[in-house]
């Protein structure tokens, strides 16, 4: 790799010999895919995925002292992935107990740490960094070195910004130095597609349903989808913001895409249309029955299939402000008919701390809470992460959830039948 | 017995049974239980991946096309090392992706000890993980030469 006077004297170890295995680790990884050099971090802030003081993570931990007792820390402030417990929302005592105790028992002390290495502020604990309300949203062109795989794919393909899917530690390590290698999804040519999705589809597809048939497909590879500007329209407002958030964070854990491109709609196919699509591209095919096929192999892994739900997560990806008022709207209108006041199922809708704060100033905040629903930052996939969550059926519309838990995913529709409902139509 | 060559990510010399993911693994829905509740066999969580799931995957040659799922999966793979609860060494059908290489190097660059070590071998084409199964031997040579039997 070729390197500036400045980045080899890092790499020579004159400022430090941690500061040099920095380098020594970003110049590796960046070799094992062809990096020939390191470009400048350009964005403003960083985000980081590692935002849970999980007792498992004890060497993350480690690794993390040792950047901030040498001063090895970042001059770029960070958002970070959301926390892992909120005290709304429910809990059993033993969970409370395995929750305190045992699994994130090391959360003040990793929260502390992440002061110390740049953290935004208090409220900087969110999947969706990106959204207005938050502040840390890339302009198109920027070059991160953000992780999430839900926030990096949305980065690359809604705002149009740089950044290849790195992983937790890779993220800090890449903003500390102030550089990332220059290969995957910061190039020209690795922001090129290599599928064609054809979207043939006789209503608008379930974002969610959408992006894990992309994402099972393609893989990590860039997909150039057409025939969705049909159902989204050609403009990025906030409710097309939503579906894209949800989609992508479908594409990225059930598969591993960093960046898609929707034709007529996201910045770089507006601007470059089919030039993005390689010749030797392959084609996929999705219509109603694909889509069908796909929600069909999911499989059901609760003990009893049949169990009657007793937690509904709405929110991982963490909601918009937008979905949060529409959701609020759908559940009126559903309980009206339902003939009841208050959701059957305990229900979580999660959204960024700024976010909720911004809905409280609502008239809708009100009604949702009447409705029974709690709002919570919390990350709905770490608080699923234990034993006792495995024997509890809860349901979801997120398919990241489902990928990563215990949780079986329905509809946005089935869902409001089943917390509106108790799953009767 | 059939040989394979592909590229040296991690060097080492080792022999182990072969577990085998015809799927991409899901690094965090795999080991995060593992990790999470001291399980020494890191027994694979990922209820997707049917050809593993339930399977004990430290201390065996760990074959896949690549990894996929969250982007904590380098860490996740980094803190296996550092615990001791890792495959015997992956074996990568395919180009490494970023994730999995992430997790590799870090464990390679910041963790120290014999028992952290995890060989690690990229590119071994498609036809090695068609000949491939559950149970078979894995020895891994230098110079990024696999033996399979």
């Amino acid at each position: 790799m070729k390197l500036t006077k400045e980045q080899q004297a890092i790499l020579d170890g004159k400022k430090g010999e941690t500061l040099k295995k920095v380098m020594q680790t970003v110049i590796r990884y960046g070799e094992l895919f062809g990096a020939t050099k390191l470009v400048p971090v350009t964005s403003e802030y960083n985000h980081l995925v590692t935002s849970f003081g999980l007792k498992a993570l004890d060497p993350v931990y480690d690794l993390m002292n040792k950047l901030i007792q040498e001063g090895v820390v970042s001059k770029q402030k960070f958002s970070c992935d959301p926390r892992p417990c909120d005290k709304n929302v429910p809990k059993n005592f033993l969970q409370n107990l395995i929750f305190n105790k045992f699994m994130y028992s090391k959360q003040d002390f990793y929260e502390n740490q992440l002061k110390e290495l740049g953290l935004l502020d208090e409220s900087a604990f969110t999947c969706t960094s990106y959204m207005d309300e938050v502040g840390n949203k890339p302009n198109q062109g920027e070059v991160l070195s953000w992780a999430e795989s839900s926030a990096v794919v949305y980065a690359n393909s809604v705002l149009g910004a740089r950044c290849n899917r790195n992983s937790g530690i890779m993220d800090i390590m890449g903003s500390i130095l102030g550089y990332v290698p220059y290969f995957g999804l910061v190039t020209d040519e690795g922001r090129k597609a290599s599928w064609i999705i054809e979207v043939k589809t006789t209503k608008k597809p379930e974002a969610q349903l959408l992006g894990s048939a992309i994402g099972m497909k393609v893989m990590e590879d860039v997909p150039y989808i057409k025939g969705l500007d049909k159902w989204l329209g050609k403009e990025l407002d906030d409710a097309t913001c939503t579906y894209l958030k949800d989609f992508g964070a479908a594409t990225a854990s059930n598969g591993a895409v960093g960046l898609y491109h929707i034709e007529n709609l996201t910045p770089e196919a507006k601007e470059q249309g089919k030039k993005l699509v390689r010749k030797d591209a392959k084609v996929y095919v999705i219509d109603d029955a694909e889509l069908q096929r796909v929600y069909g192999n999911y499989p059901v892994v609760w003990k009893n299939p049949n169990a009657k739900p007793k937690l509904c997560f709405m929110g991982c990806p963490h909601m918009s402000l937008e979905q949060l008022k529409s959701w609020t709207q759908k559940l009126e209108v559903a309980l009206k008919q339902a003939g009841n006041k208050k959701v059957v199922i305990p229900t979580v809708f999660t959204a960024a701390p700024a976010v909720i704060k911004e809905f409280e100033k609502t008239d809708y905040a009100p009604k949702l809470k009447a409705m029974g629903v709690i709002v919570s930052y919390i990350c709905p996939l770490m608080y699923m992460n234990n034993p006792l969550c495995g024997k509890m059926p809860v349901i979801t519309s997120s398919n990241k959830l489902r990928t990563y838990t215990t949780a079986r995913y329905y509809t946005d529709d089935e869902i409001l039948v089943q917390i509106t409902k108790g799953g009767k139509r | 017995m059939k040989t394979f060559k592909g590229r040296v990510i991690a060097p080492g010399e080792i022999s182990a049974t072969a577990l085998v993911s015809h799927g991409g693994l899901n690094t965090l829905a795999s080991f995060q239980k593992a990790l999470q509740f001291g399980d020494k066999k890191a027994t694979c969580g990922d209820q997707n991946n049917k050809d593993i799931y339930g399977k004990q995957m430290a201390g065996k040659a760990l074959c896949l096309p690549q990894t996929i799922g969250s982007t904590t999966g380098g860490l996740v793979l980094y803190c296996a090392c550092s615990m001791g609860r890792q495959p015997a060494c992956m074996l990568f059908s395919q180009p490494i992706d970023s994730l999995a290489g992430a997790g590799v190097i870090l464990a390679d660059v910041w963790l120290e000890g014999e028992h952290t070590k995890m060989p690690v071998i990229d590119s071994l084409g498609e036809e090695f993980l068609n000949y491939v199964q559950d149970g078979m031997t894995i020895t891994i040579k230098p110079e990024g030469i696999v033996e399979v039997e």
